[in-house]
């Protein structure tokens, strides 16, 4: 129903308070005073039904008609994937069976909440607790038990304006007035108004990532945030800095220091990043690992973010981010890291593109684009976020997602990792999941660390793998990794190659912030990506990401992601640090314990012990792009991080535990690097 | 007089499949779908249901033969055939399809294949009985019918 929303849009962007990005007619959605709400809503629902049974998808889209919502059915995951990547505002729900032979239904739930944010609902025969935990855990809203009655579906309007309502508040209702005239007419007459803002955040961006700071965080006020590369990259850095135990909302959002962002925007996202670990570090170790982690959630978080500060630094000392937006890696940097300088926005190439890839916006052309540096606003914001974004949850799973698909272990991981550049998940995509989890927290501490240099490999000691390290790599975090390799098939190419190369190109560059000990850190121009580029690195093979070249100027580091990626999940193989570097190629050892993170450096180098005996997956260390691949993950920056931070870990399980350092998430692995 | 006395017979071979446990409340639900948009929704549903389901059953009847039996595989199968009945309100069909799928869980590869016969046998049984009754309802006309049903 375009046309109730059109109408209401109008209504809406009057509303500065409406959810704007609501579907079109959700005045009601909108948060703030949207009193105009049209009496369409919830007419005009646009819904995606996805089953394999064709009869339930038969009788769910009669009765979702009879609710009077706009139904799009298909029966295979792929193809509703395809289709929500084509029309970014296009839905407003997406209704999604549990058992579907082409792809997992938890899966897609992922993929979807990382990529789209949509609500997502699960349904299924099967009413047993186990699976409807497993639909609560991976972020689904709602979950309904086949056969499904037409009254439990007339409801489903309410997670979209909870939704909406959710982002929307978090946006300054003055700015968002404004962004909302801005945006609501283009927008809106477009599309919905959920697609539109995001749209319309995302178009932002690519104009000007850096003259846009503002613009994005206005149009991203107008309905929700979007957690792009850049910003996720931001907010990890900045959690980084404060680290985990003191990320609250207010500080970050002070460090983050981006205008027309609310610290509601702030804490929401910031849960969705603490899930996201959490379900790194249970899926990954309940035991050790997880209890580093979980004790301190926060603190993996802040190593995330961490990491993507060191990233951001990275990329920004790398140069060849060029992309990043210039905003945010400025802000970046300001809050992450002293950096500031080197942060050119160069590093957010890698990053974005990564998230681009994984968003598919720009799949593969982007990644070229990161390499040139200019990652293409877009990209290089995305990317970043990526970077920053999710916390390694993103990142794992999105590596394990690709990595699965085969294509690139590495190329997962790294798009994890980007994705978490990309925003949502910092995902350093470090080595699947477990080194993910490592390596986030790596690199989230380093981040932190490194005010100046990219990951003190000292500080890297943050990271303590028990920080993020427990989450990531627990489990081989499969769920990450699974993510990531899912996503790889998406963003393989995407996934943050980056983590290869825009570390490494920037290492060189960034080695001047870096030098500190040629670890990683410095090393990993962060390219944005976050040092699970190791897991792009492998990833990346197949991709090109255009980030490749990060050069992995460091010398060293770029082959070993790469190897290491091939293993498992790349994660961090990133670490460029052809010595320590386990990373790449093996490590993936999840297992270990998801040394992963980065710290890698120990585990690189002399593989501390810490880091779950494998390899360091130095991934992530960007740099180290083994080769470039920085794939760029960029998950849509906005997953749900926990999702694909499971999927990563999954996915590393699966891989039998790939490198584990791939988590090698921000360059800690640095150390390793003979930079 | 003929038309009601064709309503009413329509309304008991209805009321007499519901009463036989042949359908459940689900197939209402269908029924309440059907609006004159879209008349014939039950049926169209109904025989969707049949032609997709076929396959289900020829795969598991496959399974079925192979040895050792994979009983995940199988139960898997089954899972979404019993999606599909239950969608229709395939009542007797969907109460077979559980004790298959517990026979599954216990192993019990005779169980199975016992009740796998049940299974298929309902199944055959629902399909004549509805098949003679939308073609009943036809006769007195959709509309009717369903209001009749109501």
């Amino acid at each position: 129903m375009n046309l109730g929303g059109g109408q209401v849009v109008n209504k809406q962007s009057m509303m500065p308070g409406s959810s704007g990005g609501s579907w079109k007619s959700s005045g009601t959605s909108g948060g703030g005073g949207d009193g105009g709400v049209p009496d369409q809503f919830p007419s005009g629902l646009r819904v995606l039904v996805v089953d394999d049974d064709s009869t339930c998808l038969m009788i769910l889209e009669k009765m979702l008609r009879h609710c009077k919502y706009e139904v799009t059915k298909c029966n295979r995951a792929e193809v509703a994937l395809s289709f929500l990547r084509e029309n970014k505002n296009g839905f407003d729900v997406v209704i999604s069976d549990v058992h579907m032979p082409d792809m997992d239904g938890f899966k897609l739930l992922e993929h979807i909440g990382l990529e789209m944010d949509l609500p997502v609902i699960m349904m299924s025969a099967d009413d047993s607790k186990s699976v409807v935990m497993k639909g609560v855990t991976h972020g689904a809203c709602d979950y309904l038990i086949k056969p499904v009655r037409i009254e439990a579906l007339r409801n489903i309007w309410q997670h979209v304006v909870r939704k909406r309502k959710h982002e929307w508040k978090d946006f300054d209702p003055s700015a968002s007035a404004d962004e909302h005239k801005q945006s609501e007419e283009p927008d809106y007459s477009s599309s919905a108004n959920e697609g539109h803002n995001w749209k319309n955040t995302k178009r932002r961006k690519d104009e000007d990532d850096e003259a846009d700071e503002r613009d994005e965080s206005s149009s991203l006020k107008k309905l929700r945030v979007v957690w792009s590369v850049e910003l996720h990259q931001q907010f990890v850095a900045a959690v980084n800095q404060l680290g985990i135990d003191k990320a609250v909302p207010k500080k970050i959002l002070e460090l983050m220091n981006v205008p027309g962002l609310t610290r509601e925007n702030v804490a929401s996202h910031l849960q969705k990043y603490r899930l996201y670990l959490r379900r790194l570090s249970g899926s990954q170790h309940p035991g050790g690992m997880n209890g580093g982690f979980m004790g301190g959630p926060d603190a993996g978080y802040g190593s995330i973010s961490s990491l993507n500060g060191l990233d951001l630094q990275a990329l920004a000392a790398s140069g060849q981010l060029g992309q990043l937006p210039p905003q945010s890696l400025a802000t970046l940097q300001a809050a992450a890291l002293d950096r500031s300088n080197n942060a050119k926005s160069t590093i957010s190439v890698p990053v974005i593109d990564q998230r681009n890839i994984f968003s598919f916006e720009n799949p593969k052309s982007r990644y070229p684009e990161v390499q040139s540096q200019h990652l293409t606003n877009n990209n290089s914001s995305k990317q970043i976020n990526l970077l920053h974004g999710i916390p390694t949850n993103m990142e794992p799973k999105q590596f394990v997602s690709l990595h699965q698909s085969g294509q690139h272990s590495l190329g997962s991981m790294n798009n994890l990792v980007l994705i978490q550049m990309g925003g949502q998940s910092q995902i350093h995509v470090h080595s699947q999941s477990q080194t993910q989890s490592q390596a986030q927290s790596n690199v989230n501490t380093h981040n932190g660390l490194r005010s100046n240099e990219m990951l003190p490999r000292g500080g890297v000691v943050d990271m303590a793998p028990t920080v993020y390290n427990p989450v990531v790599s627990v489990s081989q975090a499969s769920p990450l990794v699974n993510f990531s390799m899912n996503h790889k098939t998406d963003s393989c190419g995407t996934s943050y190659p980056l983590g290869g190369s825009l570390g490494i190109s920037s290492l060189p560059t960034a080695s001047s912030a870096l030098q500190g000990d040629g670890n990683l850190d410095t090393k990993i121009p962060r390219k944005g990506i976050v040092p699970s580029y190791d897991i792009f690195n492998d990833l990346n093979q197949n991709r090109d990401w255009g980030l490749p070249d990060v050069g992995l100027t460091f010398d060293q580091s770029q082959h070993t992601i790469q190897s290491g990626l091939d293993a498992s999940n790349p994660l961090l193989l990133q670490h460029n640090r052809s010595s320590g570097r386990d990373l790449g190629g093996q490590n993936r050892n999840l297992t270990s314990d998801k040394v992963v993170l980065s710290p890698g450096f120990e585990s690189r180098i002399h593989h501390n012990g810490s880091n779950v005996g494998q390899p360091r997956n130095v991934y992530v260390k960007t740099e180290n792009d083994i080769d470039g691949s920085c794939h760029n993950t960029l998950y849509s920056e906005q997953y749900g991080q926990d999702d694909l931070l499971a999927a990563i870990l999954k996915q590393q399980q699966q891989e039998g535990v790939g490198p584990e350092d791939e988590f090698v998430f921000d360059g800690y692995a640095l150390d390793d690097l003979p930079v | 007089m003929e038309r009601n006395q064709m309503h009413t017979q329509v309304a008991n071979t209805r009321k007499s499949l519901f009463d036989q446990g042949y359908l459940d409340d689900q197939f209402i639900q269908l029924e309440e779908l059907q609006d004159s948009s879209n008349p014939n929704f039950v049926e169209e549903v109904v025989t969707l249901y049949y032609r997709d389901s076929a396959r289900f059953l020829s795969n598991l009847d496959q399974a079925l033969e192979k040895r050792p039996l994979d009983f995940s595989k199988l139960d898997n199968l089954m899972h979404q055939f019993k999606g599909s009945s239950t969608s229709i309100g395939a009542k007797k069909v969907k109460t077979e399809c559980t004790h298959f799928r517990n026979y599954c869980s216990a192993r019990n590869a005779e169980g199975c294949k016992r009740t796998f016969q049940n299974v298929k046998k309902e199944y055959t049984t629902l399909r004549k009985k509805l098949e003679a009754y939308f073609q009943m309802s036809r006769q007195v006309g959709p509309v009717e019918t369903a209001c009749q049903a109501r």
